[in-house]
């Protein structure tokens, strides 16, 4: 392995990271915003221009917080808790191809850190993962609302994986690849994905609402009955990082939903006045970002539209509806794959 | 079933189309209406650069007026106290002593004079009251405090500065219609100073 491909690698990792830390932290300044428009407020406005600097302030706030673990915790369990939740929620990023790739003296630079051939395979199993970083913070916590956020957590995480996962194998029949590059690549002009998907998209996206806890699927956090949630009995940083993974997933789960069904890096017409690849491959990632961040507000618009789900609404929905729904999607996409091929 | 009214309605219990069940359109319609309000005029004010304007029957902080030249109106009569409903007036009376008359107008005065905040339902039934012109309600806001004790606004907070440039208009207050009301007799109080003279 040469020096130069480390480097380009640990370059491409950083500001993968970066840029998910960085977007996660004005998504919750843009949350605040968007509620209050949607409210017909305005929303943070002092900590400079347009309140611009409110998510820092937030942020030394969190750090300032005095830090409380409570003596009847389990005290690993509860520091474990969300640094599972931060983790998984930032290795998801390395297998999202943000653009094509840059040629910067003949070599070529993917802009992907890690192009793995079973990408989405890798996706669903740190999802997954995500699931304990909430279970285990509440659980270690020990007090009955954390508990029973926690509980709800998981057994709504695990409920909607099952649909996500069906309602992704009719498109992995479809794209015939589990490389996420790959399906990226394949929808070249308009030939998105959601146009040959659309059930399997709403389903993805509804499971992707439920899996990053979202509302109107935010019964983890309930606060109307559960205080906080899973995460009742944390303060200062512990609480940001929780608070700040859900953002992150949000970000995630928006380059996930833009890159399956909504052509990721591609965009239509611009190839036929741009030849240059490497401009094309910087437009290409502005493009991609410009859907995630349609698909961000898009989580925050549904938030202050739709209640919150009773629960069991939510498991009504998520074993009797989009269950099936997404096994009739598999096929249906059999069926449409026999007889157009 | 005989009614009492003809506004009861029968209740129906409707069945849910199908697409209605599908709640995808009705969740389009909900998305739309909130979007619509993304570019609604905002209701708020930003409060310390703009400030909102009261209305001109607004009723705030109290201030106990001086005379032309100086001089305290308040006899300490005692009758706002009387009036108030949320019993926050409180006030111990003096007498005035010879040299004093450029401070008081009258030869009874209030020596304290106390109004509880707190208990102050801002009614404005003092002013109405009071025979001397002395209190009225102005359009101040009485500002926050963090001790109860605090809001027993006493005579130093409460008369107005004696320099002719740092007293408090209330002409807002004090129209034509108010002085007219006052001279009504059927009014209660001002039948109870019918004719006779204050101590």
């Amino acid at each position: 392995m040469e020096m130069s491909f480390i480097i380009y690698k640990l370059i491409l990792a950083t500001c993968v990271f970066g840029a998910s830390l960085f977007v996660a932290m004005y998504s919750t300044y843009a949350e605040r915003k968007v509620a209050a428009f949607l409210q017909d407020r305005i929303g943070p406005n002092r900590a400079g221009p347009f309140g611009i600097l409110q998510p820092l302030a937030d942020g030394v706030k969190m750090f300032m917080k005095e830090e409380i673990i409570p003596n009847v915790s389990n005290k690993f369990l509860f520091l474990l808790g969300p640094s599972i939740a931060m983790l998984t929620a930032l290795m998801t990023g390395a297998v999202i191809p943000w653009g094509t790739s840059l040629t910067i003296n003949g070599t070529d630079y993917p802009l992907q850190v890690t192009d793995i051939n079973i990408g989405i395979l890798y996706l669903f199993g740190v999802v997954s993962i995500g699931v304990y970083g909430i279970m285990i913070g509440g659980w270690a916590s020990n007090n009955k609302y954390s508990l029973l956020g926690a509980l709800r957590a998981s057994s709504q995480m695990i409920s909607y994986e099952l649909a996500m996962g069906l309602s992704i194998i009719a498109l992995v029949m479809m794209t015939g690849t589990l490389s996420v590059r790959e399906i990226a690549a394949q929808q070249t002009g308009w030939h998105w994905n959601v146009i040959y998907q659309p059930l399997g998209f709403l389903i993805f996206l509804i499971c992707a609402f439920a899996e990053t806890n979202r509302a109107p699927f935010d019964l983890a956090e309930c606060e109307s009955e559960l205080v906080g949630g899973y995460h009742t009995e944390y303060s200062s940083m512990k609480l940001g990082f929780y608070l700040f993974a859900e953002y992150i997933n949000m970000f995630i789960s928006s380059a996930i939903i833009a890159t399956f069904y909504f052509g990721g890096y591609n965009m239509p017409l611009i190839g036929r006045f741009v030849t240059n690849p490497n401009t094309l491959a910087m437009l290409g990632t502005m493009f991609l970002f410009l859907k995630i961040f349609f698909f961000i507000f898009f989580y925050m618009w549904i938030r202050w539209t739709i209640p919150r789900f009773r629960y069991d609404q939510l498991m009504h929905l998520g074993w009797k509806i989009l269950i099936p729904l997404a096994i009739a999607n598999i096929i249906f996409t059999g069926f449409g794959m026999y007889f157009f091929n | 079933m005989l009614t009492l009214t003809n506004r009861s309605k029968v209740v129906v219990k409707k069945q849910m189309t199908f697409w209605e069940k599908l709640y995808i359109p009705a969740i389009l319609g909900g998305l739309r209406i909130t979007f619509s309000h993304f570019f609604k005029k905002k209701a708020t004010i930003s409060y310390p650069e703009v400030q909102r304007e009261f209305a001109p029957v607004y009723r705030g902080q109290h201030v106990l007026k001086r005379d032309e030249n100086g001089a305290e109106r308040c006899t300490s009569c005692g009758l706002c106290a009387v009036a108030c409903p949320a019993e926050a007036i409180t006030m111990t009376s003096a007498e005035r002593k010879p040299g004093e008359e450029n401070l008081y107008r009258e030869e009874k005065y209030a020596a304290t004079y106390e109004i509880n905040m707190l208990r102050c339902i801002f009614c404005g039934l003092c002013e109405e009251a009071c025979p001397k012109e002395a209190i009225f309600l102005t359009d101040r806001i009485v500002p926050s405090a963090d001790l109860r004790k605090n809001f027993v606004y006493g005579k130093n907070k409460l008369v107005e500065p004696i320099e002719k440039e740092k007293r408090i208009s209330v002409a807002r207050r004090q129209t034509e219609d108010v002085s007219e009301f006052k001279k009504q007799p059927n009014v209660a109080h001002n039948k109870l100073f019918e004719g006779k003279k204050l101590k």
